[in-house]
């Protein structure tokens, strides 16, 4: 290790000075020559069909270019297949504009394209369609019982449906000495990141596209634009170095990107396509999810059954499925289980990961069912935990990489001050509010994708890493940067990172909080094999003062490999380039997890939540007023950017268990709060202290970078923790999120 | 949004001029509201006249029978930092800063203030029946998703309310709307400038097309010892009032001389019931005492499927905010319920 090393230390954003000077560009700030602008235009129906579309007031208006729909749409390979991205669930992709079927209120079934958007935007509004509509259903309660086992496809290998039950639940239920049974309701949530979708297509000529998306994978969006226009990969390029918050929904590609691409082509133009904040409202959503869970226990507090059901929407045409039951056997033992997962599909958009996706839903049933058993036993909640605590996972039987939840528990539970509480619900009282104490368990995945890195030495001695992965916010430039600069020994500004980019070097989307482990291991076994290069051609410069010397006799330094033993026998980088006649030195490797390995072990993240709330007694009104997590997932390559990662995801917590709801009319089958001003999400206001604690977890089994990701992890156990401080505060349980305050009344 | 022209009025009479011979015409001053209601293709001008450069109506003064005029062109941040607002008129200053967020109030102008138009979600929606924006379509909100809708004075042809904060205060206040139109200038008591929907949802006010709002006048009294505002909503800043309540209180010991109070968020207009304030003069100023304003206030309220709870919130409210009246120093940012 050089005397920099930056891994591990609070570095600050490399690129945080473009971003609040304003110099960063996103998806729809690159300018290209005489572009034409786009507007989407959506369905005002939720099913049926189009009978007829008169667009002539439109075309009429001037600087209007064209107008495409079902009707005049190009010809394309109208084969699922062509559109199957790597995140598309089982099922018939979405086309769109592929014929006159509704399917979803807001479905794009138009674009009109314009000199410039504010033609565009207002032409859209004098395209007139006719409709023949049909009956709809949407909403999710009143079709629980339409609920069946979800369709398999590849998408169930990153969201397995639930394991096999186990012993004989309803018998060990009856049989318990303390039981539970309640029911949890999860409102719909849309992504509303603050850039909005967009796409600014470059026609290059020759069947070649540059493609400015706003994507959580370029590669993703390059197959699904080559395969579905019938383009060549190599002509396809997709850029997205700055992405303004994605959280999932950038997972797959969203139909901008497809209305964008169609229309530059047809009219070999450069073309920009923008969606609106309402029509942030039209494409996928956390999806509507309702719970029923029985777990029981005996005497002492330790679960003898557990039934998880858990009932989700999906589209008529996808089966979008999340990891909802599999998490409470990962983390308590029981004998008896009945887990169950149910798909109810409506006349929805198709439902869309977004942050925590299935964990965040069903930790707040899990754990607020592990808080009202906890009462029922008459024992601390935290203790009623411990008393189920599991070393090994224990629905596999297998080991963890590494736990450290009980670290967790005990940690937050000391720097929130448990110890303090009175049990009784009401009992804890500032002026005329009610103070609850709540707390909560999160588990999340901890995956790996492939990915490939390009590491070059320049001639002047400087460290080139190329990767196509994005950096979605989460600090994955800045990281990266450390991790390479440390793997070579180099200074953080001799590290250049290219990134977003599908010409670049192999990798997934950006997602399940995995890209922190999958690039930096990638990065860690690239440098490991440019050092050999390296060490092997400055070996065989003539008079070499490294000629016998071995892998483990050198250190590398500051742009040179020395001998441990005689630093003062040094050959720099750029002697070795030199030596190479000026050629850069090069390698280019692939990161894989180590699967069979791993095989034996179970990978997960964990953390517990601690929250205070006050509720005022009269009124009712709800307040966070202060919250701990304390985090286990592997090492902490830069606790700065990892800190930010887990008091946003609290903040989503505190969204999720109080504000975030998209209400949708089930006569009229749409959303109707489409806007910021009444879709709610906290403001400061709402936001008190959050506090983070990161657990000691050192794992070498994990992956080469001993780390497994912090994306998703902090939101997990929040809302549960907050309903169960409410509980505390105000003696009522609410299992319906977000929680009404006057539900309380 | 469609093209428009654009002028600036030079005078109020060249305003008045301007857009009521123009049915396609509209004013604009901080055009916080207008802006959205275009996107929304609420309303789409074709000629759209700025206030903003008309030379008067730009300033807060004080005048000789003691009250103080407000200029329709200041904006709603300017009017609640003003020293003599923030001084004689607190409560109306408490009003202000619980609405919107800094960037908002610092464009919202007064005059826009009383004519923003309701936040029902259905309103904004132009492909669903809503008869205050197209009358006769019928109305999304009565067998709809009614939580922000109103339980006092509504109407079965709609349940919308008006969603002002400073409108709030200003009804408490007995304030006085001053206006000029082709038929000359016109003084309104504030209780008379907003409507309830009746059958006639589509007109939230009695302002006439081209008739201009030139500044509202406070009246002298203005409640500064004990007052009180108090906003509960769904995120403790920017987000609009379920429940609002603007408490002024004249007190001699702990009696009570005197007393206003008015509602917001519950009504197509802000709520006030004389009665309710008579019933406290002479009394103590008590939780009881104000329970029985409550009363009075909200007889006659009905709850829709999802706001029934606004009854009983709204009777609480109004005990708080009057015990809050007593300690007004005691005011949280955001008019959060304090102690
Ligand atoms: C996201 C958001 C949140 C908000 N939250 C709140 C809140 O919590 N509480 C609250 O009280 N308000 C809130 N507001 C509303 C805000 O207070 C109003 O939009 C603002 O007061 C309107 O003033 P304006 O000058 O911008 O009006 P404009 O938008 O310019 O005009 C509004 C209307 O009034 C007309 N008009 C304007 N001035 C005059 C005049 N002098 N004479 C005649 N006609 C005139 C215009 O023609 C137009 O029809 C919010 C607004 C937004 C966008
Ligand atoms: S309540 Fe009023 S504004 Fe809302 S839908 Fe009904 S008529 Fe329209």
């Amino acid at each position: 290790m050089s005397d920099q090393s930056s891994v591990g230390k609070p570095v600050s954003r490399l690129e945080g000075r473009l971003k609040v000077t304003g110099a960063a560009k996103y998806a729809a700030e690159y300018d290209a020559p005489n572009l034409l602008y786009g507007y989407v235009i959506n369905s005002t129906i939720t099913k049926g069909k189009i009978t007829s579309i008169d667009t002539s007031a439109a075309t009429a208006v001037e600087g209007v270019v064209a107008v495409f729909s079902h009707e005049n749409r190009p010809e394309l390979p109208w084969l699922d297949i062509k559109y199957a991205d790597m995140d598309a669930p089982p099922g018939t992709v979405f086309k769109p504009l592929y014929d006159n079927e509704i399917k979803y209120n807001g479905q794009p079934i138009a674009l009109l394209v314009a000199n410039d958007f504010e033609t565009a935007r207002y032409a859209s509004t004098l395209v007139r369609f006719e409709y023949e509509e049909e009956f709809f259903e949407t909403c999710l309660d009143n079709n629980l019982e339409k609920g069946r086992d979800a369709k398999k496809g590849i998408a169930t290998l990153l969201k397995p449906p639930p394991p096999a039950p186990t012993g004989n639940f309803e018998k060990a239920f009856e049989n318990s000495a303390v039981k539970h049974t309640a029911e949890y309701l999860h409102s719909t949530e849309h992504h509303n990141p603050m850039e909005l979708f967009a796409t600014t297509t470059v026609y290059e000529g020759n069947g070649k596209l540059t493609i400015f998306d706003k994507t959580q994978g370029t590669i993703n969006n390059q197959l699904y634009v080559a395969n579905a226009f019938g383009l060549s990969y190599k002509n396809v390029r997709v850029i997205a170095p700055f992405v303004g918050g994605t959280f999932g929904s950038g997972l797959r590609p969203q139909h901008q990107l497809f209305l964008c691409v169609m229309a530059a082509l047809e009219l070999k133009r450069n073309v920009r396509v923008t969606l609106d904040r309402k029509q942030m409202f039209t494409f996928g959503h956390r999806p509507q999810t309702y719970q029923k869970l029985r777990f029981s226990t005996d005497e002492n507090g330790s679960i003898t059954a557990m039934n998880h059901l858990a009932i989700g929407e999906t589209s008529q045409f996808e089966d979008y499925a999340e990891s909802v039951v599999t998490w409470s056997h990962k983390l308590y033992p029981a004998a008896n289980t009945l887990l169950e997962y149910k798909l109810a599909p409506l006349d929805l958009p198709s439902p869309l990961d977004m942050r925590a996706p299935g964990g965040c839903t069903a930790m707040h049933a899990i754990e607020c069912m592990m808080d009202e058993l906890s009462y029922k036993l008459k024992m601390d909640p935290l203790e009623l935990r411990l008393r189920n605590y599991s070393e090994i996972d224990p629905s596999t039987g297998k080991s963890f990489t590494s736990k450290e939840l009980k670290q967790c528990y005990l940690k937050a539970a000391e720097r929130f001050g448990w110890k303090d509480r009175n049990p009784e619900p009401g009992s804890m009282t500032r002026g005329n509010k009610l103070v609850g104490y709540g707390m909560a368990t999160g588990i999340w995945d901890a995956y790996q994708f492939p990915s490939r890195i390009e590491a070059i030495i320049t001639k002047e001695g400087k460290l080139i890493i190329n990767n196509a992965v994005t950096d979605i916010g989460t600090g994955t430039f800045t990281v990266m940067t450390q991790v390479a600069a440390d793997a070579l020994g180099l200074p953080l500004e001799d590290v250049t990172f290219n990134y977003g980019d599908s010409q670049k070097p192999f990798s997934m989307f950006q997602g399940g909080s995995a890209i922190a482990a999958s690039t930096a291991s990638a990065i860690i076994i690239a440098a490991r094999a440019l050092k050999k290069k390296l060490l092997k051609k400055a070996k065989a410069i003539s008079n070499s003062p490294l000629k016998a010397a071995a892998e483990d006799d050198v250190m590398f330094k500051n742009g040179t490999i020395r001998l441990k033993k005689d630093p003062m026998s040094v050959v720099s980088f750029q002697e070795i380039v030199a030596s190479n006649n000026g050629r850069p030195v090069r390698t280019v490797n692939m990161g894989m997890p180590h699967a069979f390995k791993l095989r034996k072990y179970t990978k997960a993240t964990h953390s517990a939540a601690f929250v205070e709330v006050e509720v005022d007694k009269e009124l009712k009104t709800i307040a966070v007023t202060r919250a701990v997590s304390a985090v286990a997932a592997g090492k902490i390559l830069n606790p700065k950017t990892a800190r930010s990662q887990i008091t946003g995801s609290m903040v989503w917590g505190i969204s999720k268990a109080l504000h975030e709801e998209t209400i949708l009319d089930e006569k009229l089958g749409k959303y109707i709060n489409t806007n910021l001003a009444e879709y709610h999400i906290p403001v400061h206001a709402d936001v008190n202290e959050l506090d983070v604690i990161f657990a000691d977890e050192p794992d070498e089994l994990i992956n080469e970078a001993g780390v497994k990701g912090v994306g998703e992890i902090g939101l997990v156990a929040m809302p549960a923790a907050i309903a169960n401080a409410i509980f505390h505060a105000t003696g009522k349980r609410i299992n319906k999120l977000p929680v009404h305050f006057d539900e309380l009344l | 949004m469609n093209n428009f022209d654009y002028q600036q009025a030079a005078s109020i009479a060249d305003g008045i001029q301007l857009v009521s011979t123009n049915n396609k015409a509209a004013f604009v001053a901080g055009g916080t509201n207008l802006i959205d209601l275009w996107k929304y293709r609420l309303m789409e001008p074709e000629l759209l006249v700025d206030l903003n450069q008309v030379k008067e109506h730009h300033s807060i003064e004080e005048k000789e029978d003691g009250s103080v005029r407000l200029g329709a062109f200041v904006s709603n941040a300017d009017t609640a930092y003003h020293p003599i607002i923030e001084k004689r008129y607190p409560l109306l200053s408490k009003a202000i800063l619980a609405g919107a967020s800094a960037q908002i109030r610092n464009m919202a102008s007064n005059g826009g203030n009383l004519l923003q138009r309701t936040r029902c979600y259905y309103f904004y929606d132009p492909n669903v029946p809503c008869n205050k924006r197209t009358p006769g379509s019928g109305c999304s909100a009565i067998d709809g998703y009614n939580r922000i809708h109103a339980i006092l004075g509504a109407s079965d042809n709609c349940i919308a309310v008006f969603p002002s904060d400073m409108c709030v205060a200003l009804a408490a206040l007995d304030a006085v709307v001053n206006t000029s139109g082709t038929d000359g200038e016109r003084s309104i008591p504030f209780s008379e400038f907003h409507r309830l929907p009746g059958d006639m949802p589509e007109q939230d006010n009695n302002l006439r097309h081209g008739e201009i709002i030139t500044s509202i006048d406070l009246p002298e009294k203005g409640f500064s010892g004990n007052y009180s505002y108090l906003k509960l909503r769904d995120r403790h800043s920017y987000a609009f009032a379920l429940v609002s309540v603007a408490t002024g209180l004249e007190l001699s010991g702990d009696i009570i001389t005197d007393a206003r109070i008015a509602l917001g968020g519950l009504a197509h207009k802000p709520w006030r019931i004389n009665e309710a304030e008579l019933f406290l003069k002479g009394k103590q100023a008590n939780a009881e005492s104000f329970a029985g304003a409550a009363e009075i206030l909200l007889q006659g309220a009905k709850g829709f499927k999802y706001n029934s709870f606004k009854i009983e919130l709204a009777k609480r409210a109004i005990i708080r905010n009057g015990l809050m009246a007593l300690h007004p120093e005691q005011q949280l940012p955001g008019a959060r319920p304090s102690a």
